[in-house]
């Protein structure tokens, strides 16, 4: 796990630095959370599907052990080779020995969140295989070097004028040209190329279904096929939380998924693989990666819920206005905070204190998971195991102090009104967050407290 | 296999004393409405096409009009015409079919999908690498959710088998919606009357 060198405040405050670009990137965000409201307000049952949905994941996480043992039996019935991989390196070095047994140097990938989490690309090129992801906007932020910034739209914080100019230097488009008709165009040129020669394709896992062995992957853009289908070997990689009991449960959560990701009513391509095509090997990697253990935090056990639609960024005003990578987690935005704390709790410290705990996300989450809650219980743990900066921290025992005991309360309010009224630039300057972007408020001539009493003397007291 | 016991045993633990139970899924009422008028409707919203057919010949003589003698059609469908493919191809030559026809189980009124399989692909590539699909969907077959379509599908053992809901595509260039990401560029389907 590389150390972070910075915390999502600061990040922040970079990507604020340009006010239209984050306005854009605000207003681009809340138009698809826009698009899924619109999309879940047609269907009647809407909130039953989210209740069925959830009742299904919790069900699932308490009996993971048997439906895992049924999907192996059943998969390998099929003829696939099942691994289990207990963390990202295990993962990434199946992975590698699958690739390296086909003699094989070039691969296409489709999107897998799971593989961002284990740093499968990065593991890949050091053992000398190019990696080519086919999700056209993980193909963009991969030519840039960067790391997707959303889960469901990788490069939501590019400029199509910026992605021209990237394509004009690695894929010799005209310079200038910005049309993302023409854009789309050369990239599908481009990758078609790779599909036709790589041997071997990777997917991720949207579904796997215990019942009959079978996982289904998810696309727009036919790119997980495509790859799957022209490729002897294909490999998808999952975490063993995409488990679903029965395969009638897709019928709930193929209706969920892609009206709460981007206000479709489901993706372009639904492909359930259960067998192998003639001549192809195919195998799955059951990645735990953490999970077990997270699975015995009570408070926060719940998160492994998650389908990974994207909900809860689109609709989250801190993510909106601080982009993807301010988070420096494979998962950004609400779902990233109380997932990544759980794989290393110092490392991702920041996270949890990057909401306002206004529970949007929690109300748009298709499978129920209470995000704003387990984010505010995770700062409960955080401050516990003394992971906040000891400036918060004093902040926050000087504020219990001062809270819990009134005469204190009083004399520390009118003394504040006091200088706030008198001597302004003791609060209205740089070391008072609170001032940053902000106007102070004007200062009341009396406190609640004040005109409380006042007016009980005046008015008498009430029966 | 030493991960894979140490993960089972790991998950063997009890977690909780009232383990969650599997609810029982219920079937909700129909949104009102003609579903054939529905699927056309969403179809189109997602960039699909639809053509109303009375029988195969307009079918036929629809595609003879859009395409040239020169485009590779293969139709996996008996009554419209095109070439057939050869078994076990390789699918890289199907590199530059221009059209392929093929013919769902049934489609999927609430979201436009298809439901497709493998036995009725000729080849699992074709429905992605060819540069335009059509479907024959018979108006009878076409059912109103999801669910229903789960119900439909039932314990049937298909090798591989995909829901298509129009042509592939994308949005990820400042959502912008582009119709032709990496599979086909339109997909058109063919409303036969039952």
């Amino acid at each position: 796990m590389e150390q972070k060198t910075s915390d999502h405040a600061i990040l922040a405050d970079k990507f604020n630095q340009d006010i239209p670009r984050v306005d854009w990137h605000d207003k681009t965000l809340w138009f698809i959370r826009e698009k899924r409201d619109k999309a879940a307000w047609q269907i009647a049952e809407w909130e039953e599907l989210r209740e069925l949905a959830s009742q299904i994941k919790n069900n699932v996480l308490d009996n993971l052990h048997d439906y895992l043992l049924e999907f192996e039996k059943q998969a390998q019935q099929n003829g696939v080779t099942i691994h289990w991989a207990a963390n990202a390196e295990e993962h990434n070095c199946i992975v590698h020995s699958i690739i390296q047994q086909h003699g094989v140097t070039d691969i296409v990938k489709s999107k897998s969140m799971l593989t961002e989490e284990c740093h499968l690309n990065e593991y890949l090129q050091k053992q000398g295989i190019t990696v080519v992801d086919t999700d056209l906007g993980e193909r963009i932020v991969q030519l840039a070097g960067e790391p997707p910034s959303h889960i469901v739209l990788p490069c939501i914080h590019w400029k199509k004028e910026e992605i021209g100019e990237l394509f004009h230097q690695h894929l010799g488009t005209p310079k200038g040209n910005a049309d993302p008709q023409f854009l789309t165009a050369a990239a599908r040129e481009h990758l078609r190329q790779r599909f036709l020669t790589s041997r071997v394709a990777i997917t991720g896992v949207n579904f796997a279904v215990a019942e009959t062995g079978e996982i289904v992957v998810c696309t727009n853009e036919g790119n997980a096929d495509l790859g799957v289908q022209l490729a002897e070997v294909h490999i998808a990689c999952m975490g063993i939380e995409k488990i679903i009991p029965q395969r009638k449960h897709l019928g709930i959560f193929l209706r969920l998924l892609a009206r709460s990701a981007t206000g479709q009513p489901i993706t372009t391509y639904s492909s359930h693989f259960r067998k192998p095509r003639p001549g192809q090997t195919m195998h799955i990697v059951l990645v735990d990666n953490g999970r077990s253990e997270r699975l015995q935090q009570e408070s926060f056990r719940n998160a492994l819920k998650c389908i990974r639609c994207g909900a809860c960024m689109n609709t989250c005003p801190v993510y909106r206005r601080s982009g993807g990578h301010s988070y420096q987690y494979a998962i950004a935005g609400p779902i990233g905070s109380i997932l990544a704390p759980s794989l290393d709790m110092k490392n991702h410290a920041d996270l949890p204190f990057a909401s306002t705990l206004c529970g949007s996300c929690t109300n748009v989450c298709p499978v129920k998971i209470n995000i704003h809650e387990q984010l505010y219980d995770w700062r409960q743990v955080l401050v516990k195991n003394g992971h906040v900066s000891s400036v918060k921290a004093a902040g926050i025992n000087g504020m219990a102090v001062v809270l819990s005991r009134p005469a204190i309360y009083r004399i520390a309010g009118a003394a504040g009104r006091w200088f706030m009224k008198y001597i302004p630039a003791i609060v209205n300057n740089k070391f008072n967050p609170w001032y940053k972007q902000r106007e102070m408020p004007a200062v009341p001539k009396q406190s609640f407290n004040e005109w409380y009493r006042q007016n009980r003397k005046e008015n008498g007291k009430q029966s | 296999m030493e991960s894979r016991a140490k993960i089972l045993e790991a998950l063997n633990k009890k977690f909780t004393d009232h383990p969650a139970p599997l609810p029982a899924l219920k079937s909700f009422p129909y949104a009102a409405g003609d579903p054939i008028d529905k699927f056309e409707f969403v179809l189109r919203g997602i960039g699909g096409r639809t053509v109303r057919a009375s029988n195969w010949q307009e079918i036929n003589d629809y595609i003879r009009k859009e395409y040239t003698p020169e485009n590779r059609i293969i139709s996996l469908v008996e009554q419209v015409e095109g070439s057939a493919i050869t078994p076990d191809s390789d699918p890289h030559t199907f590199e530059n079919v221009d059209l392929v026809i093929l013919q769902p189980h049934f489609a999927v009124a609430e979201n436009g999908a298809a439901w497709i399989t493998s036995d009725r692909m000729g080849d699992r590539a074709l429905p992605f690498i060819s540069q335009h699909i059509a479907l024959v969907v018979t108006t009878d077959s076409i059912l109103h959710t999801m669910q229903e379509a789960y119900e439909k599908i039932g314990d049937a053992n298909h090798p591989f088998g995909t829901f298509i809901a129009g042509p592939s595509k994308t949005a990820d260039i400042e959502q912008s919606l582009v119709l032709g990401a990496h599979g086909p560029k339109s997909m058109t389907v063919f409303l036969l009357s039952s």
